[in-house]
C-alpha cells in the first residue's frame, strides 16, 4: 500500500483541490466553466475514495458523475446559451448574508460534532483484509444482490421511470403529433425558434 | 337655644334653596327679605346660644351636639358634629353679624341687576354664610375641612359673578420725567375666581395631608380627642402636622407665598370682597390656628414659622399698598397685611389677641370695603383713585364712615383697631422685640397708605370734573350699615381693653375655656410702664404715619411724584406686586405647558404611540417577511428548508 | 486505524457539503443550482464511503451506489424540465419563476 505518509500528503493536496473546485463550482459566472469545475471536483472525490479503498465506488463515481451528469450539464447549458449576457445585479444582498450566516452555523455545528465525538454505530466485519481476499467487487456485488436485492430492482425501476418522464418532458410537438425533431415549430414560431440551440435566452446572474 | 346650633347653618341653606330656587320668580323683594333675613335670625339665634352659653359655669362652656353618623369605615369615625364652645360662638357671632350688616348693603349695591342675577346674588352669599359657620362650628378636622372646600367654592362662585367682564386695563403712571411706569392689568373675574380657587387648593393639598397625618397618629379626627392625646405624640410629627395645617392657612388667608388671588379678587363684587375677603374666610386660617392651638403649643418651631411668615407678609403687601391706585387693591392689600397681624399672634401664642385683631378687623375692613363700593356705585364702577378727588362735599356720609374705618384701621389711639393693634405689638414685644418693630414698621407704613387713599379720594380737588359731577350719596339701605360699621369700630375697642388701664380684657375672659391662660392678658410679663410706653410709641407711629400722608398729599403734593421718579426701580418693584404673580406665571404656568408639551409631545406621541405603532409596524414587517416562504419563489423555499434542517441539527448536536 | 484519520475526511464532507448549501441558496442560474445539489450530494457520499472504512461495513458504500443512481435519474429529470421551463418562459433566472405559487 502507498505508505502512510505520502496518503496524507495525497489527501491535503487532493482535499485542497475539492474544496477549491466547489468554490469554482458556486463562484464562477460562466455556467460551463462551473461545469468544469464540477468535473474536478469529482475527479478529486474519485481520488478520495481510492484513499478510502473503496475502489468501484472509485470507478462508478468517474463513469456516472463525471462522465456522465457532467456531460448532460454541459449539453444542456449549450442547448440554453452560456456564454452571453451577464446581468449583474449586485453581490452583498441579503440572502447572500442569511446563506452565509445559516452555512457558517451549519458548517460549525457539524463540524465542531466531527472533530469531537467518537463515531458510534454497529460495525461489520467487512475489514480490509477481508475486502483485500476476495476483492471489493465481488464482495460488494454478493451484498447488493442478496441483501439488498429488492432496492436493486427499484433502483431499475427508477431509472426507467426516470428515463420515461425524461423523454416526455423533452418531446416537442408538431402538428398535434408528438416530434423530438429539432427545428421542428412547437406550440408557436418563437418558441421553435428559441428552441434550435441559437442560445440566445438570456441568463441572468449573480453579478458575481 | 344651644341645643339647636345647627339652625344657625340651616336657615342660610333655607335661604339658598329658596332664593336658588324660586328667587327669579319672586321678585326682589322676596329675595331680599329671605336672604337678608336669614343671616339676621341666623345672628339673634347665635347671640341667644351665646348667652346660654354664658350662663354655664366655664368649665362646662363646650357643647358638642351629634347630628349623625357620617362616616364609620373600620376605625375612621367622623360623625356630623358641631361643637359650641367659647371660641365657635364667638366666630358664629363675627361672620352672621357682620353678614347680616353686608346683606342689608347688598340689597342696593345689586340693585341694578336683574332678577336673575339678583337672585344668584344672594343665593351665593348665603351659601358662604352657612358654609362659613359650618366651619367654625366643626367638631372634627374633616368637617371643618368640609366648611374650608365650601367657602372657597363661593369664592370663586362669587369672586367670577360677573363672569362675562374682561380684563382692565390699568393707566399707566406717568412719572415727572416723562417716563411711564406700566402696571398690569387687573384681571377679568372669571380668571380671578379660577386663580383664587387654584391657588387656594393648593394650600389645602398641604391641609389635607396634615388631616391624613392627624388620623393616621391619632386614629380619630375629633378635635377633643386629637388635643387631648397631643401631648403624648413625638415632637417630630406634631411639628409635620401643624406646618401642613399652616400650609392650608396660607392658602386660605392669603399669606406670603400664597398671597396672589387676594388682589385678584377684587373683580368681584364690593360686598363680596367686604365679606368674604375682609371679614370672614380669609380669617379662616387664624381660626384654623386658634382652634388647634394645642398642637401649635406643642410644636413651637411651627409656631413661630407661623409668627415669621406673618410678620413678613405684613410687611411685604403694606410695601405693595403704598403705591397701588386702585381703591379696591388697596384695601386688598391692606387685608393681606392686617392677616399677616393676626398670624403674628398666634404665632407667639396670643390666641385671644389674635381674635380681637380678627374682630376688629372684620369691623373697619368691611366698613372700609363697603364704603369704597359706595364710591364706586357712585362714580360708575370707577376705581382708580387718581381720578377722584374732593369727594368728601358730595358724599359726606360715605366720607365720615370712611374716615372712622381709616382711623381704625391706621391704628388711631382709642379706636378699635388701636386695641388690637396694640395688643398684637405687646405680646410680638414679649416673644421678641425683632418681630415686635417688623410689626411696627408695618403698622406706619400702614397709617400711611391708608390716609393716602383717604386724602387722594376724598380730599382736595377733583381730578376729573365730569366723573365728581355724576357723583352722590348712595341709599339709606347702604349707608346705614356702614353707620353701625363705623360705630362698631370706633367703639369696638371695649372688648379688650388692655390690663394697664384696669379695666377687664372681655374677649381674653371669654376664650379662657378654650385657650387657658394663653388668652388671658392678665399675665404681666412687661412692667406696667412698659405697657405703657409700648402703648405711647403705637399711638405715635399711627399719627406719624397719618401725619406724613397728610404732608404728601395734601400740603406739598409734589413729593410724591418727585420720590416716584428719584427711586423709580423701587417704585416699579412695587407696583408690579414684587413680580410674585410673574414670578408664578413664569414657573408655574410656562413650566406646566412646557411639562404639558413635553408629555403630549415627547413621551406620549413619540414615545407611547412610537412603541404601539412601531409594535405593529413590527408586526407588519414581520409578517411580510414570514410569507415570503409562501411566494412560490424557489429560493426562498430552499432557504425555508435548510434553515430547518440546519435547525434541527443545532438541537441534535445540542441534545 | 492506518492511513489518514476518518474525521479527516468528514469534515472534508462538512466543507463540501456547506459550499454546496450556499450555491443552492444564493445562486440564481438555475443550472448551477443543479450543480450545487450534485456538489452536496458527492460530500454526503464521501462522508458514507469515510464511515464505511471507519465501521468496517460495506453498507455506507451500498448506500453510496444507490445515491448515485438517484442522483443521476434525478439530474437527467430535472434538467429535462428546465429545458422544458426555458421553451415556455424564455428564462432560466431562479428568481424568474414562480410556478410553484400557492
Amino acid at each position: 500500500m502507498i505508505p502512510e505518509s505520502l496518503q496524507s500528503l495525497l489527501f491535503w493536496v487532493v482535499a485542497t483541490v475539492a474544496v477549491l473546485s466547489a468554490g469554482g463550482v458556486v463562484l464562477n459566472r460562466n455556467a460551463i466553466y462551473s461545469a468544469l469545475s464540477l468535473l474536478v471536483n469529482f475527479t478529486m472525490l474519485a481520488v478520495l475514495y481510492l484513499l478510502l479503498n473503496a475502489q468501484f465506488i472509485a470507478m462508478v463515481q468517474v463513469i456516472v458523475y463525471a462522465g456522465a451528469v457532467v456531460v448532460l450539464f454541459v449539453f444542456v447549458e449549450m442547448l440554453l446559451g452560456a456564454t452571453g449576457r451577464i446581468q449583474v445585479t449586485g453581490w452583498l444582498t441579503p440572502r447572500l448574508i442569511v446563506a452565509a450566516v445559516a452555512g457558517f452555523l451549519l458548517l460549525s455545528t457539524v463540524g465542531s460534532v466531527v472533530y469531537e465525538s467518537a463515531i458510534g454505530g454497529m460495525r461489520g466485519n467487512v475489514t480490509p483484509e477481508v475486502l483485500a481476499r476476495a476483492g471489493v467487487v465481488q464482495v460488494l456485488g454478493i451484498t447488493l444482490y442478496t441483501d439488498y436485492l429488492l432496492a436493486v430492482q427499484l433502483a431499475g425501476v427508477l431509472m426507467l421511470v426516470g428515463l420515461v418522464g425524461a423523454l416526455q418532458l423533452g418531446q416537442q410537438w408538431q402538428r398535434g403529433r408528438p416530434s423530438s425533431l429539432p427545428g421542428s415549430p412547437a406550440r408557436s414560431p418563437s418558441a421553435a425558434a428559441e428552441s434550435t440551440g441559437r442560445g440566445n435566452t438570456p441568463m441572468r446572474e449573480n453579478g458575481g | 337655644m344651644l341645643h339647636a346650633i345647627w339652625v344657625v347653618i340651616a336657615l342660610p341653606l333655607a335661604g339658598v334653596l329658596l332664593n336658588g330656587l324660586l328667587g327669579r320668580h319672586l321678585g326682589r323683594a322676596f329675595v331680599s327679605i329671605v336672604g337678608v333675613g336669614v343671616v339676621g335670625a341666623a345672628f339673634a339665634l347665635g347671640a341667644w346660644s351665646m348667652a346660654d352659653l354664658a350662663a354655664l359655669p366655664e368649665a362646662q362652656r363646650t357643647l358638642t351636639l351629634t347630628l349623625w353618623d357620617w362616616i364609620t369605615i373600620g376605625n375612621l369615625q367622623v360623625p356630623l358634629a358641631l361643637r359650641a364652645d367659647a371660641l365657635s360662638l364667638w366666630m358664629v357671632l363675627v361672620v352672621s353679624g357682620v353678614g347680616f350688616l353686608i346683606h342689608l348693603y347688598s340689597v342696593g349695591y345689586m340693585q341694578h341687576e336683574d332678577a336673575r342675577m339678583f337672585a344668584r346674588f344672594f343665593a351665593y352669599l348665603n351659601l358662604f354664610v352657612a358654609s362659613m359657620l359650618l366651619l367654625v362650628l366643626a367638631d372634627n378636622y374633616l368637617l371643618l375641612y368640609v366648611g374650608w372646600e365650601l367657602v372657597g367654592a363661593c369664592s370663586y362662585l362669587l369672586i367670577g359673578f360677573w363672569f362675562h367682564k374682561r380684563d382692565e386695563e390699568q393707566a399707566p403712571v406717568a412719572l415727572l420725567d416723562g417716563t411711564q411706569v406700566a402696571l398690569p392689568p387687573n384681571l377679568n373675574p372669571a380668571d380671578a375666581g379660577k386663580k383664587a380657587f387654584i391657588v387656594n387648593r393648593i394650600g389645602d393639598f398641604g391641609f389635607a395631608l396634615g388631616v391624613f397625618l392627624i388620623w393616621s397618629t391619632f386614629g380619630t379626627l375629633n378635635f377633643s380627642a386629637v388635643f387631648d392625646a397631643a401631648p403624648q405624640a413625638p415632637a417630630a410629627v406634631l411639628t409635620a402636622i401643624t406646618l401642613l395645617l399652616f400650609m392650608g392657612a396660607v392658602g386660605k388667608s392669603a399669606q406670603l407665598p400664597l398671597s396672589v388671588w387676594l388682589p385678584d379678587a377684587m373683580a368681584g363684587p364690593t360686598p363680596v370682597s367686604a365679606l368674604i375677603h375682609a371679614a370672614t374666610m380669609v380669617t379662616a386660617g387664624v381660626y384654623m390656628v386658634a382652634r388647634s392651638h394645642v398642637l401649635y403649643d406643642l410644636a413651637p418651631g411651627s409656631a413661630l414659622v407661623v409668627a415669621l411668615v406673618g410678620g413678613i407678609t405684613a410687611l411685604y403687601a403694606a410695601a405693595v399698598a403704598l403705591v397701588q391706585v386702585d381703591l379696591k387693591r388697596i384695601l386688598a392689600y391692606s387685608t393681606i397685611s392686617q392677616l399677616g397681624y393676626m398670624f403674628v399672634a398666634v404665632g407667639v401664642g396670643a390666641y385671644a389677641a389674635g381674635l380681637f385683631h380678627l374682630t376688629t378687623h372684620a369691623f373697619f375692613k368691611a366698613l372700609l370695603f363697603l364704603a369704597a363700593g359706595s364710591v364706586m356705585h357712585a362714580l360708575h364702577e370707577v376705581i382708580d383713585i387718581r381720578r377722584m378727588g374732593g369727594l368728601r362735599r358730595k358724599m359726606p356720609l360715605t366720607w365720615l364712615t370712611f374716615l372712622i374705618g381709616a382711623l381704625a384701621l391706621a391704628g388711631f389711639p382709642l379706636t378699635a383697631g388701636f386695641f388690637s393693634k396694640d395688643e398684637i405689638l405687646l405680646k410680638a414685644f414679649v416673644f421678641s422685640p425683632w418681630l415686635w418693630a417688623l410689626g411696627l414698621a408695618t403698622a406706619l407704613l400702614t397709617a400711611f397708605y391708608t390716609f393716602r387713599a383717604l386724602f387722594v379720594a376724598f380730599t382736595g380737588q377733583p381730578r376729573d370734573w365730569p366723573l365728581y359731577e355724576k357723583a352722590h350719596e348712595s341709599p339709606a339701605i347702604m349707608t346705614l350699615p356702614l353707620a353701625v360699621l363705623a360705630i362698631l369700630a370706633l367703639l369696638g375697642g371695649v372688648l379688650g381693653l388692655p390690663a394697664v388701664l384696669g379695666a377687664p380684657n372681655l374677649i381674653a375672659e371669654w376664650l379662657a375655656p378654650v385657650f387657658g391662660a394663653h388668652g388671658a392678658a392678665a399675665k404681666h410679663e412687661v412692667s406696667v410702664a412698659m405697657e405703657w410706653l409700648l402703648l405711647g410709641i403705637s399711638a405715635a407711629v399711627a399719627l406719624a404715619g397719618i401725619a406724613l400722608a397728610y404732608w404728601f398729599y395734601v400740603v406739598r403734593t409734589d413729593i410724591p411724584a418727585r420720590l416716584a421718579v428719584a427711586l423709580r426701580p423701587a417704585f416699579t418693584f412695587l407696583a408690579n406686586k414684587c413680580y410674585l404673580d410673574d414670578g408664578y406665571d413664569a414657573v408655574c404656568v410656562q413650566g406646566g405647558r412646557q411639562l404639558a408639551q413635553w408629555l403630549a409631545q415627547g413621551l406620549d406621541k413619540a414615545a407611547i404611540d412610537g412603541i404601539i405603532d412601531g409594535g405593529a409596524r413590527l408586526l407588519a414587517r414581520g409578517g411580510a417577511r414570514l410569507t415570503q416562504f409562501e411566494d412560490g419563489h424557489i429560493p426562498h423555499y430552499a432557504l425555508g428548508m435548510f434553515v430547518g434542517a440546519l435547525l434541527l441539527v443545532i438541537y441534535l448536536v445540542i441534545r | 486505524m492506518p492511513g489518514v484519520p476518518t474525521a479527516w475526511f468528514l469534515l472534508l464532507g462538512a466543507i463540501l457539503f456547506t459550499i454546496g448549501a450556499v450555491g443552492v441558496l444564493v445562486r440564481r442560474n438555475v443550472l448551477i443550482v443543479l450543480m450545487c445539489v450534485e456538489l452536496m450530494l458527492n460530500a454526503v457520499n464521501l462522508t458514507f464511503v469515510a464511515l464505511s472504512r471507519e465501521l468496517s461495513s460495506l453498507t455506507g458504500q451500498i448506500f453510496v451506489f444507490f445515491v448515485i443512481v438517484v442522483a443521476a435519474v434525478e439530474v437527467a429529470v430535472g434538467l429535462a424540465i428546465l429545458v422544458e421551463l426555458n421553451r415556455l418562459r424564455q428564462t432560466a433566472d431562479v428568481d424568474e419563476v414562480s410556478e410553484l405559487k400557492g
